[in-house]
């Protein structure tokens, strides 16, 4: 999402200073995205400029901000909207393993069981996080990199069950009389 | 930490000759009162193996299992009886309810064989259901419930009274995830107080709520996550 429609979304509940703003957005996201003073207001700015906000007063310099008519449009329809997801975050991960099945002489077996216990480790810090008492938002927040951290893990267990798969498979073709006791998942 | 249970150098083989099974080889395990530990692995690495053996209900082909500094072996099998209705709390991976009774009476059951009264076992067993999100339940039979309300009663079950060490052979498989979460703090919060949990599962997410989890493969432990500073790893990983 931008930094935009989340400011916007806030501004649906009542006019705000950018300082509030900002305190809001950082709590609601568990500090999780942390905004510079600056990005709020040229946000604001742009807003503006747009018509999806008005100036509603000002005390001490500081501008109080007001969502418009059309403002209220953009945020219902921003929460209707499904979000695309363009850029997978393991694209990295997925390439690397990609990498890692042609390249000759890398253990695939071990690059996997190092990433799986690295991710579970993370998996691990967020679900103690979770054990804290937290506000609903925030708990939301989490429980979504949870689940994609979760993601994950099921994905290298299926990267890993292929990859026995295919090495049995080529045992069997390549050397019928032998049995079966290496059972290594390296290439 | 106290040491509740411990595995040392434990194999388990099904079977001989050419239909001869390593289920478990030379596993050496332990779980600490406090302790969560959660075990993964595909199907057939020797999970459910591992927690059987633990629990006294099998025993090892070779090596020691020992609960709370006692060799199940030496135990015999009525001594073995006892540590289970005692000390030990188990979640089958198929509930393992008795159909003639009802939940309250399921989870209060190993109570009352120990010798607690009928109505003070039965009061711990409606906490225990109360744990489990159905207090409302305590009267129905387990052909009465859903597969998800007969795992929580036997989760109930395995939690009820004064376990040191708690088994749980994927006890949320019929759940969903948020009476799955549930459970999970159930158990930590168990084992916070105390116990030795360990927890078979297939869900990495709730493998999580663990300190050390540990993966088995072919029937040998091959790696274990926790202690380690995951920024550490993930940065010697992601370069
Ligand atoms: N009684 C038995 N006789 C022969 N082989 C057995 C017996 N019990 C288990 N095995 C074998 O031992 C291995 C380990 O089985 P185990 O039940 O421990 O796996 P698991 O990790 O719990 O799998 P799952 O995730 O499917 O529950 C498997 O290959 C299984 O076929
Ligand atoms: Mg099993």
């Amino acid at each position: 999402m931008s930094v935009k429609m989340g400011l916007l979304a806030l501004l649906a509940d009542g006019p705000q200073y950018g300082y509030q703003l900002r305190a809001e957005f950082e709590g609601r996201t568990g500090s999780t995205w942390p905004l510079n003073v600056g990005q709020v207001y040229t946000t604001l700015a742009r807003l503006e400029r747009d018509h999806l906000v008005e100036p509603a007063g000002s005390e001490e310099g500081r501008v109080l901000y007001r969502i418009t008519d059309a403002g209220q449009d953009e945020v219902a329809a921003w929460f209707l909207t499904p979000v695309i997801r363009t850029q997978p975050a393991r694209d990295e991960l997925a390439i690397k393993l990609a990498f890692a099945v042609t390249v000759s002489g890398v253990d695939v077996g071990a690059v996997i069981q190092r990433q799986r216990t690295a991710t579970m480790a993370a998996l691990q810090d967020y679900t103690r996080l979770k054990r804290q008492d937290h506000d609903l938002a925030w708990t939301l927040v989490l429980d979504a990199m949870v689940f994609q951290t979760e993601a994950e893990i099921r994905w290298l267990d299926h990267c890993e069950a292929r990859l026995r798969r295919a090495a049995t498979e080529r045992r069997v073709v390549a050397t019928p009389a032998e049995d079966t006791a290496d059972k290594e998942t390296s290439r | 930490m106290t040491t509740i249970l411990k595995l040392d150098a434990v194999s388990r083989v099904h079977g001989e000759g050419a239909t001869e099974v390593t289920a478990l080889n030379a596993v050496t395990f332990t779980a600490s009162a406090g302790e969560l530990v959660a075990v993964m692995g595909p199907s057939g690495s020797g999970k459910s193996t591992l927690l059987t053996l633990a629990g006294g209900l099998d025993s090892p082909s070779s090596g020691t299992v020992l609960v709370e500094g006692a060799d199940l072996a030496t135990l015999g099998n009525q001594g073995r009886a006892r540590l289970r209705r005692t000390a030990i709390g188990y979640v089958f991976q198929d509930f393992n309810l008795i159909p003639a009774l009802t939940a309250a009476e399921n989870v209060s059951l190993p109570l009352e064989l120990d010798g607690v009264g009928v109505a003070k076992a039965r009061a711990a067993a409606l906490v225990a259901l109360g744990q489990v999100g159905i207090p409302d339940l305590a009267d129905r039979f387990p052909d009465e419930m859903s597969g998800g309300q007969q795992q929580r009663v036997a989760i109930a079950r395995a939690v009820v009274g004064d376990r040191r060490l708690i088994l749980a052979d994927e006890p949320t498989g019929a759940l969903d995830t948020e009476t799955g979460e549930d459970i999970l703090r159930l158990l930590r919060l168990r084992c916070d107080e105390g116990a030795a949990g360990v927890l078979v599962t297939h869900e990495p997410r709730h493998a999580a709520w663990a300190d050390r989890v540990v993966f088995l493969r072919d029937g040998v432990v091959v790696d274990e996550s926790g202690g380690t500073s995951v920024d550490a790893l993930l940065d010697a990983d992601r370069v």
